[in-house]
């Protein structure tokens, strides 16, 4: 059985604010949840779904249900840090498929700046009870120091250089330019990239996301619901998900789960890397971008460097246009997290409801993807593919 | 060239990592090898991941080993240097490498074990690792 053709997302929202100091957290989903409705033309209560991730307020999902009054059918918690809401499409599309429910509700939100996070530098304890702890945790993984070796092995494996590197922030900073809600809206070039401070070698200052709060939402629903609504329709078609870790001691940086999700999503789908219109990467640094690229299949592996150099992520002039909001790079990257506006960009470019100095003509195919925890360590890897019908 | 080290906070043992870090204040890198497949993994733990079984013994590693990534983190301070060694006896595991310049590390360097004293008084040594 597969999912192809069986949902159809008919309402995104991300949260314009950039930094929540007024906002409660469940108040940030909340609003986002009935933005997503509005833009979809349903009710809170036409919602018989729910979705979302470690990042909701509560036990599981139940406070944030309590908080929206929510009344459901199907609730899906799967925790799998920033991909859980790509994820989150495959698994409501499958429920909607299974007849469970015909309105899902994804949520997002995070407010990491208001409670003054070190997001990136200090080392996160996910509960002593988890067995990697001790083996890990002495030691200071932090996000971007682990992001860091995946980047130094895959320049010691495949000759990929900081310049490249930078180019996929220099595209990520194109495209923000004409967001008027992104946190970085300056076009950067790659000296500026590759001049700017070493956080953690090889990876400098500006090949890191943004810290930023804010949130998003996202309404799958059955084609039956879908095709009563006033928005364009935007069927999902493929869906993919897998964890990667360290296999025991045999550990290899040089790639993600991507490489498992990937290839069932387009199986799924019927479609193949270069039919893709339009991409939308979880950029938490550019090495992720480039390793994910590679193992969606949008070059061969190690030829990522090559592959993103020149502007070729840049709409318009590029092959592959990518994150066209900025991404988390330049954009927003909500509670740490980039999932869920992956998939809110795609739909936009699917629609045509991008910015005009980024829309992809003709829109008609888009991937997004992401990956949650660490390309380090352990991570969970989300693929969804999406037609304009 | 005197560096300002980091401290490292001391690992909490369970019943299933009980026996490493016991033979850790010994001066001993423990790894998991397993009685059914014969592979070897890092971190111990009561299961293989490779095979599923739970005939698991602890054997002694020689300590040696070759830088397989790592990472300064410039923002800390002091800064360190994370990496994954790859011991010769085969798992990759994390770690520090300490007492060393960070500005000279590169990936394939050997390296050797000398273990690190935690914050609590009681807590176990982490297996850190200096140049060879
Ligand atoms: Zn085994």
């Amino acid at each position: 059985m597969s999912i192809n053709g069986k949902a159809y997302i008919a309402g995104v929202y991300e949260h314009p604010t950039r930094k929540a100091t007024d906002k409660s957290l469940a108040q940030l989903h909340a609003e986002s949840a009935l933005g997503a409705l509005k833009d979809a033309g349903l009710t809170k209560d036409d919602v018989d779904g729910y979705f979302c991730a470690g990042d909701a307020p509560g036990l599981g999902p139940l406070s944030l249900v309590d908080y929206m009054g929510l009344k459901l059918k199907h609730l899906d918690a799967t925790e799998t840090g920033g991909s859980s809401y790509v994820l989150h499409v495959g698994h409501a599309a499958e429920a909607i498929a299974m007849g469970k429910c015909s309105v899902a509700l994804i949520t997002l939100a995070g407010r990491p700046r208001a409670e003054g996070m070190a997001t990136g530098t200090a080392p996160r304890n996910y509960g002593s009870s988890a067995p990697d702890v001790a083996f890990e945790f002495p030691f200071g993984p932090t996000v971007v120091n682990m992001y860091a070796m995946c980047a130094q092995r895959h320049m010691y494996e495949y000759g990929t250089t900081s310049e490249q590197l930078a180019w996929i922030k220099v595209a990520a900073s194109h495209h923000a330019q004409y967001n008027e809600d992104a946190m970085l809206k300056n076009v950067v070039t790659v000296d500026e990239v590759v001049n700017s401070p070493m956080i953690a070698d090889p990876l400098h200052r500006l090949d890191c996301c943004v810290i930023s709060d804010g949130g998003g939402a996202i309404i799958v629903t059955s084609p039956e619901v879908a095709k009563t609504l006033k928005r364009p329709l935007v069927k999902v078609i493929g869906a993919g998900e897998a964890p990667k870790h360290q296999m025991g001691g045999k550990v290899d940086l040089t790639y993600s789960g991507a490489v498992w999700s990937g290839p069932m999503a387009f199986e799924e789908a019927h479609v193949k890397p270069t039919d893709i219109k339009y991409a939308s990467i979880y950029d938490s640094f550019t090495i992720t971008v480039l390793m994910q690229l590679e193992d969606l299949g949008f070059c061969e592996k190690g030829k990522g460097g090559a592959f993103v150099s020149d502007g070729n992520l840049i709409a318009g002039t590029g092959k592959l246009p990518f994150n066209t909001d900025g991404g988390g790079l330049c954009n927003n990257h909500p509670a740490n997290r980039g999932g869920l506006t992956k998939v809110i960009e795609a739909v936009r470019q699917l629609r045509g409801e991008a910015h005009p100095n980024v829309q992809v003509q003709n829109c008609d195919l888009a991937l997004a993807h992401g990956t949650g925890g660490s390309l380090g360590t352990r991570h969970g890897s989300a693929t969804v593919i999406m037609e304009r019908e | 060239m005197t560096v300002k080290q980091r401290t490292f906070p001391s690992p909490i043992a369970d019943p299933d990592t009980e026996q490493f870090w016991t033979a850790a204040k010994d001066g001993k890198l423990m790894v998991g090898s397993c009685n059914s497949c014969g592979e070897k993994h890092y971190y111990p733990r009561g299961i293989c991941p490779h095979c599923g079984a739970q005939d698991i013994t602890l054997v002694e590693a020689s300590g040696k080993g070759e830088i397989y990534s790592w990472s300064v983190l410039r923002r800390a301070d002091p800064p360190f240097a994370i990496a994954y060694v790859t011991l010769d006896e085969g798992p990759t595991m994390m770690t520090n490498i300490i007492e060393c310049d960070l500005d000279a590390l590169s990936i394939g360097q050997r390296v050797k074990l000398k273990f690190s004293e935690t914050e609590e008084a009681d807590g176990p040594p982490v297996p850190t690792f200096v140049l060879d």
